[in-house]
């Protein structure tokens, strides 16, 4: 609220740029420097991490955070902080593969919904409402028990609990802006609906989709870790934070190390991509504010 | 306003017979055939072939769906196939647990979070301010089972003061109670930061209406026009935000119910999930989204009767 009031009091001159007004903001500044730490810690997991995190050593099983392994081990023994470590690249390459998935289906839905006949419009609208009326976790759950845990369907199934999130949000966009003379005109020129649809309206309605996409990186995030948890996501060994809080779950009698540096792992991601989400929200389209509050 | 409701509740029936009928669906593609379960891998072929036509599952799908709606709409969701039981029974007797759970959890969320957002409303721009800025935001992308496990490992586990498992005796409402204090606060701190945040943005933009100038231009304390006069008035948008979290604490009491161990809803569909009890699995499956369906069109009744808008979409 102040940070607007003090933007609004300058003068268009001295405005500064958008990028700098995220940074210069102290939650965008941040959650930036967190994100970023997420990013390099992934790219370049090889180089930080101590210790191969699948080695496992049960002579060192849960053994507490000393000189040989920084963050103490698991139950069989393997590196914690090399798992933490690679956990971040599972985090990402599950959840932003979900978010790319749930944008383009909901893109494509949502401009059919907002500029095809009221038959089409009203039946997507109802697949929408059967898709938000199922509780996320819960569908995916069900979908996920069906076929087993998998890295490639997994993406998948967490993308389409947000297409009816997506989906509304295009529909909208596009009826806003249906009847504006370059979309008629494109039509009126004997352009092709899908021409129509994807040359004119697409670039018009995109800019919204792509602040809430960034804004549900921690969503997923947490789905992944919340269905890794359950045994649910990424399947073992491979070191998902919600693994790694499973068993420091199953564990937090004996081992309570895991529980507390694997859940720190994922609150530093949660927090530092929903502060920079929220900035840039703030920065670029202050409108969506309101709805994202709630 | 009437056409309004008419219309969202026919969405709802829609919803969640379509609901139903993708669940049918997914089931037919699930590994592991339900006579089979039952009867376990060493029954003959000839006793699964007829226990399948004597549940029906010989026929075609759309007939099994056809007859699954008429029994549920009769209240009918069909037997555990583990312990013969009407899974109806079963639900009902989880079902108090959850939505307690959800309730009280949404309860601690307003009772912590409208005073915080007043409170910081009030000094805006203050260090207070900041911190519960800050801290509204950790509590809200805090996973919900994260912060379940945290405070089992420092309430349950360390400190001892509360119980780790399960859901008390029944009958004993004082031991539930205390069995809920842990689950409750894992799923309601969340909330706690969305509805801090959403009363601070409500209160601030009552705060420059003409009726608080007058109330404070007649020598009303600050703490009077505060608490009567702007609460009252910012508390609504509030309200309307509780359906919609109820519906979402349906699916996060799952993760919580798993990591306390208490029966209710989501715990039991779990365990259905784990023990492929599909009759079970269906069942709570149709009322969690029935559930869900219903706090979400509470909400949206709500909206529709504050903001008269939202009617002639």
């Amino acid at each position: 609220m102040t940070n607007e009031k003090v933007i609004e009091n300058k003068s268009p001159k001295k405005r500064k740029s958008k990028f700098k007004k995220v940074i210069t903001r102290p939650s965008g500044l941040i959650g930036s420097v967190m994100v970023l730490l997420i990013l390099l810690t992934a790219i370049f997991a090889p180089i930080i991490a101590p210790r191969d995190p699948f080695q496992i050593n049960v002579m060192n099983r849960f053994e507490g955070p000393g000189r040989d392994f920084r963050l103490g081990t698991d139950d069989i023994g393997r590196d914690l902080l090399s798992r933490i470590i690679y956990g971040s690249r599972i985090a990402l390459t599950v959840a932003i593969p979900a978010i790319i998935f749930g944008v383009i289906l909901g893109l494509f839905l949502g401009i059919m919904a907002g500029y095809s006949s009221e038959k089409v419009d009203s039946s997507l609208i109802v697949f929408f409402d059967i898709l938000r009326s199922m509780p996320a976790l819960i569908f995916a759950i069900v979908v996920l028990t069906m076929i087993g845990p998998s890295v490639y369907v997994l993406p998948i199934i967490m993308g389409v609990t947000r297409v009816p999130i997506y989906g509304r949000l295009i529909r909208a966009s596009t009826l806003m802006i249906k009847n504006n003379e370059y979309v008629v005109a494109s039509h009126a020129l004997g352009g092709s609906k899908m021409r129509t649809m994807f040359k004119h309206i697409l670039p018009n309605v995109v800019a919204p989709l792509f602040i809430q996409a960034a804004m549900d990186i921690p969503v997923m995030i947490t789905f992944e870790a919340g269905l890794s948890f359950l045994g649910l996501g990424v399947p073992p060994p491979a070191p998902s934070w919600g693994h790694i809080l499973r068993t420091g779950y199953l564990n937090v009698r004996h081992a309570p190390h895991i529980v507390i540096y694997g859940g720190l792992a994922l609150i530093i991601a949660t927090l530092g991509f929903t502060l920079l989400g929220e900035t840039l929200r703030d920065v670029f389209d202050p409108r969506l504010q309101r709805k994202g509050e709630l | 306003m009437f056409a309004y409701i008419a219309r969202r509740a026919l969405l709802i029936f829609i919803t969640v017979l379509g609901a139903i009928i993708l669940l049918f669906i997914l089931f037919q593609f699930m590994p592991g055939d339900m006579a089979t379960i039952l009867l376990g891998p060493r029954a003959s072929e000839s006793l699964i072939e007829s226990y399948r036509v004597r549940m029906g599952l010989d026929q075609p799908v759309y007939i099994q769906i056809f007859r699954y709606l008429s029994n549920v709409l009769r209240g009918d969701l069909g037997t555990d196939v583990l312990n013969h039981l009407p899974v109806s029974g079963l639900i009902l007797n989880v079902l108090p647990n959850t939505i307690i759970l959800a309730f009280s959890a949404i309860f601690m969320a307003c009772l912590l979070g409208i005073p915080l957002g007043v409170f910081s409303a009030s000094n805006q721009g203050s260090f207070f301010d900041y911190l519960t800025g800050f801290l509204s935001i950790s509590m809200i992308t805090i996973p919900h089972f994260l912060a379940g496990i945290l405070l089992l490992l420092i309430f349950a586990v360390y400190l001892g003061w509360f119980p780790a498992m399960g859901a008390g005796q029944s009958g004993d409402i004082f031991n539930q109670l205390y069995h809920l204090v842990l689950p409750a606060t894992a799923l309601g701190l969340g909330w706690v930061g969305y509805i801090a945040r959403l009363t601070r943005a409500t209160v601030l933009e009552e705060l420059r209406a003409d009726y608080v100038r007058t109330a404070r231009a007649k020598g009303l304390k600050e703490r009077i026009v505060l608490y009567k006069h702007v609460l009252r008035c910012s508390i609504i948008p509030v309200i309307a935000v509780i359906g919609v979290g109820f519906g979402n604490l349906m699916g996060g009491a799952v993760l919580i119910e798993i990591v306390f161990h208490r029966p209710g809803l989501g715990y039991m569909i779990y365990r259905a999930i784990a023990t492929r009890n599909f009759p079970v699995l269906q069942g709570g499956l149709i009322v969690a989204i029935f559930l869900y369906a219903l706090a979400n069109f509470a909400a949206d009744l709500s909206y529709a009767f504050i903001d008269p808008r939202v009617r002639g979409e």
